[in-house]
């Protein structure tokens, strides 16, 4: 039997092109579905999910070795990591993680992130993820001037969240970008700040959830029952929960000790540089199931496996 | 719940003088109105001051449908009126009401067919009002047979079991709640329900209050539908709770305004 839906996910288009003000190549849009997860049958998947590639402005100094060395050549120098993503690895989406921000992990100034955007956006012509690098003090002091920085270029800016979403809100509605709005893994919280977001004047179409995931292992389940639960809702009409999801699957999937634990500790778990691989990529997989619209991820070689697999689901 | 916006009909003075004068004014400032407050479709009578129903409420619907494309609920005992009012309408159309009487039946359920129409059934007939549960199933069985045997699907079918105030019948208030709860295993797919709310709590003191602890219950009950008066910012706030508590929407600490959002 078919269901009939009456909601669909909002629509977000991230970049914009010369036409539109901005200077990206393309603008990459996300949402729109109006069935559960590749049930093409039942409605219209209007955009596939896309994966991002993680770029930070600092070398990362907890990337497992497997891992950092896909990016050893570019590891410090944050305009050729996110150029080799482009040119090498075709990505299509970058988003940059200030955490070089944070004042324990060097502190950097906001004018200075605000310049690394400014040259970013010169180096590649992709759209742009901005992340902040979780303080929200410091969030709140650098956020707002790398917005003005992307003036124009819709960008997707995060996070806000329950008890910090003001100052975020007003930069992106100022500079026309869009919102990455996080909740713990708790579904009435992320509609409480949908709505709290929407009451400061920024549009539901201009928000992306972040409903806070677990790998593999890790709690999946939990952002798995808490996305199709939203979706749902979505679907049977529900604006306030519509969004497009985001999942950083990257940063949950190279914490996972499968994934990382070298052979030697654990020989009959293979070797690692596999390992990790395939627990990002299954993670990828699980949650594009869920509805994950846009999933930022690391390695080269689990963002190829998972874009075959959407290539492949999308094929109906 | 789709709520049907009871305000536009002629017995009221203000909508009942504006029929009278043709001033669209007030009529499309309570279609506007009554949509802001939640209603997803309006209500349209012309009250029983009209002389010229075929033709008012014809003037009705043109009127509202310069200001929304919201659903209509065509209301009058007279078919001729109903088809009257068809004709011109661009909106999606509800048909309120046949009754469980054959003649009405023959001509109604073939007119909701021909316009695509959704259609209110009332389970009365010209014996009288239901006394009972059972005479309450009894008609609304005729009304779903009836129209399963012309091709008119019971989804876009409204039953009505016929609401009466609680100071006259209140013996029969359980059986009314009842009755909504049962007519949804007539057929498969179901019947909706809707109820006409406001004659729960006619001639009594508590109106509002009558009404929208009718309103929670029948929630309960799996009520579909009900021709409300939604600029009742109390009734609707305890609406929108009961869809909560029946985890029809996902809770969060203003899910009254998140409902509103819609």
């Amino acid at each position: 039997m078919l269901e009939k839906w009456t909601g669909e996910v909002s629509v977000i288009n991230i970049g914009a092109t010369k036409e539109e003000g901005g200077s990206r190549r393309q603008v990459i849009k996300v949402g729109g579905q109006a069935t559960l997860p590749f049930l093409s049958g039942e409605g219209v998947l209007a955009n596939k999910p896309v994966v991002a590639f993680e770029v930070w402005d600092i070398a990362p100094s907890d990337w497992p070795a497997g891992l950092a060395k896909a990016y050893a050549d570019v590891f410090s120098d944050p305009l050729a990591w996110a150029e080799k993503c482009v040119k090498e690895y075709k990505a299509g989406l970058i988003c940059l993680r200030l955490q070089g921000a944070h004042p324990e992990f060097g502190n950097k100034t906001p004018d200075e992130e605000a310049k690394l955007v400014g040259e970013l956006l010169k180096k590649v012509d992709v759209p742009l993820i901005i992340l902040g690098c979780g303080d929200d003090a410091k969030d709140n002091l650098v956020l707002p001037v790398c917005c003005q920085a992307a003036k124009n270029e819709r960008c997707l800016v995060g996070s806000a969240a329950q008890d910090n979403y003001k100052t975020l809100s007003v930069a992106v509605l100022a500079d026309g970008h869009n919102i990455i709005a996080e909740s713990p893994i708790d579904i009435n919280i992320a509609k409480q700040l949908n709505i709290l977001i929407s009451d400061m004047g920024l549009a539901l179409d201009h928000i992306v959830i972040n409903p806070t995931i677990g790998a593999l292992g890790y709690g999946l389940e939990y952002a798995y029952s808490i996305m199709e639960r939203a979706r749902l809702a979505a679907l049977a009409g529900d604006k306030t929960v519509a969004c497009p999801f985001i999942c950083f699957v990257g940063q949950e999937s190279w914490r996972a000790k499968e994934a990382k634990a070298s052979e030697q500790e654990f020989p009959c778990w293979g070797p690692e540089s596999e390992r990790g691989v395939i627990w990002e990529a299954v993670t990828a997989t699980a949650l594009i199931q869920a509805g994950a619209d846009i999933l930022v991820m690391r390695h080269p070689q689990a963002i190829e496996k998972v874009n075959k697999y959407i290539d492949e689901l999308m094929k109906g | 719940m789709f709520i049907i916006g009871e305000l536009i009909n002629g017995m009221y003075k203000d909508i009942g003088e504006a029929i009278k004068k043709k001033d669209k004014a007030p009529i499309q400032k309570y279609a506007l109105e009554q949509l802001k407050a939640g209603a997803d479709a309006l209500d349209v009578n012309c009250g029983p001051v009209s002389r010229q129903p075929v033709s008012d409420i014809q003037w009705l619907v043109q009127t509202i449908q310069e200001v929304t494309n919201k659903p209509l609920v065509l209301d009058s005992s007279k078919p001729e009126v109903i088809e009257s009012g068809l004709k011109v309408i661009k909106n999606k159309a509800i048909i309120n009401s046949t009754t469980a009487d054959v003649e009405k039946l023959n001509i109604l359920v073939p007119l909701a067919k021909q316009y695509q129409a959704g259609l209110i059934g009332l389970t009365i007939s010209a014996k009288g009002i239901p006394q009972n549960k059972d005479q309450r199933l009894e008609l609304a069985a005729t009304i779903v047979s009836y129209c399963s045997e012309q091709g008119f699907s019971p989804e876009n079918l409204y039953l009505d079991p016929i609401v009466l105030p609680v100071n006259v019948a209140q013996a029969q208030m359980r059986d009314i709640l009842e009755s909504i709860h049962e007519f949804k295993i007539i057929s498969e797919p179901s019947p909706k329900t809707v109820v006409g709310l406001s004659n729960v709590s006619q001639g009594s003191c508590l109106r509002s209050l009558i009404n929208r602890t009718f309103l929670t219950m029948a929630v309960a009950f799996g009520l579909d539908a009900a021709i409300i008066d939604p600029q009742d910012k109390e009734l609707m706030d305890a609406l929108i709770t009961s869809e909560l508590i029946l985890n029809k929407q996902i809770y969060c600490d203003s899910y009254l305004e998140a409902y509103r959002k819609k």
